[in-house]
């Protein structure tokens, strides 16, 4: 499935909750489904620091696509990671580099944009760019 | 006489608000108080009727206009009970009342090899003044720890204390504890070495009746916007004699005497630490959250967050897997707490859609929050206009947060 078609699955999915606690208890289900990042792979490196919860993103570049994995201290967070990485993760770096991310505002989650939530959706989707991005420079250079 | 909160929220137009569909329940009042009517009217008021630059004009709105501000500050002075109206500086906050201290008084009297005290909970603006003015001069800070209880180990103060020892930076109330901490017997112990204090009084004077003179503080500082005043005004008490001894902080208009190119001479106290245009709107507003306070009644208000306070740490002592951060005996109507290994943000998020407005996360104070070994907490900070109905529907949805995290 393309970017758009997973966006559009997940719009449809969120269609069916009438409130807002309905949405939280499908988010804590995904985020049970994360693939987590191992233990020892929670470094510094693929910290995104806030006062509120800590999240680690991290990729890698597996036969021209990228491959996220994910995890955060708060299960709701982890949730909307993984829905990110849903939409994200198993495409090429162009793709990501060029999607449109419109779910988020169809499902009412750009809620979670505000820039007070320090290391909210905006500071996420910029790290998973940034991989895509820098796998794209190291890997496809010959194609640019 | 018992607080009606009922007939109080009249008051407070913000509270007959909506969030989510549900009425709003607001319990983030440590981080800030909603405002009343008469303080709101005050500054629209003011910009429709009194507005000029204070101290400078000769004319009518000017003249009015700093009558006001200098009534607010005679309001202030009372409010505290400080001696005397020189005694008593507008400020933008707490945060910079501290600085104002930690620049000003550091310059004067901190030098290299002396050291500043200050205690594990302090709210972050009562840590990193400090710390940078131990970098400006070689100086070292020290730290009053506290118990899992909460409370200050006034026992290893002796300890602490030296000859090297300039002053001491202490809050009066902390923030997440909501520990009311014994400072008429830790400013007595350090006077009894010479040691002047400094107390953060951010938390303390919305909950308590303060006295400076009771207290013996030497510094006294605490913000507007706590007290149901607007954001951006604040207060710097200081003794006199120490404010004499200490540099002006900022230079500009209105801290000055004369100015030359070769030799400027500063103005009288509490002029010489307001430079430039002052919030002069926001502090005549101040004046009128303190007259507003004092009409309710500052032994009323104790009286009936008390009783929040003991209800809501009834309430929530029953939900099982809710831990309670702060269980000192003497507290102000806080509650910090966790719900088993649920994150913080987590609770917040769901609290937030069903209405209520509590505070999560580090709450400006990581170092207390290292003392327990967690990365946050969830903070429900109680004012006069909140109800016991209201605790109960926070318990309710603590509860089924519980159910859903299960």
């Amino acid at each position: 499935m393309t970017i758009n078609e997973i966006q559009e699955q997940i719009i449809e999915e969120f269609s069916a909750f009438t409130d807002w606690m309905d949405k939280y208890e499908y988010l804590i289900e995904l985020g049970k489904n994360l693939p987590l990042i191992d233990e020892k792979s929670k470094t510094e490196q693929c910290l995104i620091r806030g006062c509120q919860s800590r999240v680690w993103i991290d990729a890698e570049y597996v036969n021209g696509k990228i491959i996220y994995k994910a995890d955060s201290d708060a299960i709701i967070t982890k949730g909307i990671i993984s829905l990110l990485i849903r939409v994200m993760s198993d495409h090429e770096p162009a793709e990501i580099k060029n999607a449109d991310l419109f779910f988020i505002e169809k499902t009412g989650l750009h809620e979670n944009l505000s820039p007070t939530r320090a290391n909210g959706l905006l500071a996420m989707i910029k790290q998973m760019r940034l991989y895509a991005a820098a796998f794209a420079l190291i890997h496809e250079k010959e194609l640019i | 006489m018992m607080i009606d909160a009922i007939e109080v929220r009249k008051n407070f137009p913000i509270l007959s608000t909506t969030v989510h569909g549900n009425p709003l329940i607001y319990l983030d009042n440590a981080a800030t108080t909603q405002k009343p009517e008469c303080v709101i009217q005050t500054i629209d008021e003011l910009y429709r009727t009194s507005n000029a630059n204070i101290h400078r004009g000769v004319h009518f709105l000017s003249e009015q206009c700093t009558q006001k501000y200098e009534t607010a500050r005679e309001t202030v002075r009372k409010f505290i009970n400080a001696e005397k109206t020189s005694e008593i500086i507008f400020t933008a906050g707490t945060t910079g009342s501290i600085n104002l201290v930690a620049t000003s008084f550091g310059e004067r009297f901190v030098s290299v090899g002396d050291e500043i005290i200050i205690s594990e909970m302090e709210h972050h603006s009562n840590i990193v003044p400090w710390q940078l003015l131990c970098e400006r001069k070689g100086a070292t800070l020290k730290i009053i720890p506290f118990d899992d209880k909460g409370i200050l180990r006034i026992d290893l103060l002796d300890s602490l204390i030296n000859e090297h020892t300039k002053i001491i930076a202490l809050t009066h109330v902390s923030n997440v504890l909501g520990t009311i901490n014994p400072v008429k017997e830790i400013i007595a112990k350090a006077h009894s070495r010479n040691i002047p204090v400094l107390i953060d009084g951010a938390q303390a004077t919305p909950h308590g009746d303060v006295d400076v003179q009771d207290l013996d503080c030497d510094f006294y500082a605490f913000s507007g916007h706590k007290i149901y005043a607007p954001t951006g005004i604040g207060v710097l008490y200081g003794k006199e004699k120490l404010l004499e001894q200490m540099p002006p902080y900022q230079g500009g208009g209105d801290m000055i005497s004369t100015v030359t190119f070769e030799k400027t001479t500063y103005a009288q106290l509490p002029l010489k630490f307001e430079a430039g245009t002052l919030n002069f709107i926001d502090a005549i507003a101040l004046g009128a959250a303190i007259e507003y306070v004092n009409a309710t009644g500052k032994q009323n208000i104790i009286e009936y967050e008390q009783k929040l306070l003991d209800y809501a740490t009834k309430k929530l002592s029953a939900i099982e897997g809710l831990k309670i951060f702060g269980e000192a005996d003497k507290k102000v109507a806080l509650i910090s707490f966790l719900l088993k290994d649920i994150h913080h943000l987590d609770t917040g998020m769901i609290l937030d859609k069903k209405g209520i407005a509590v505070r999560t996360g580090t709450l400006c104070t990581e170092p207390l929050l290292t003392h327990f070994g967690k990365t946050g907490f969830v903070r429900a900070s109680f004012a006069f206009y909140n109800t016991f109905d209201e605790i109960d529907t926070l318990a309710k949805n603590l509860e089924k947060i519980l159910l859903m995290f299960n």
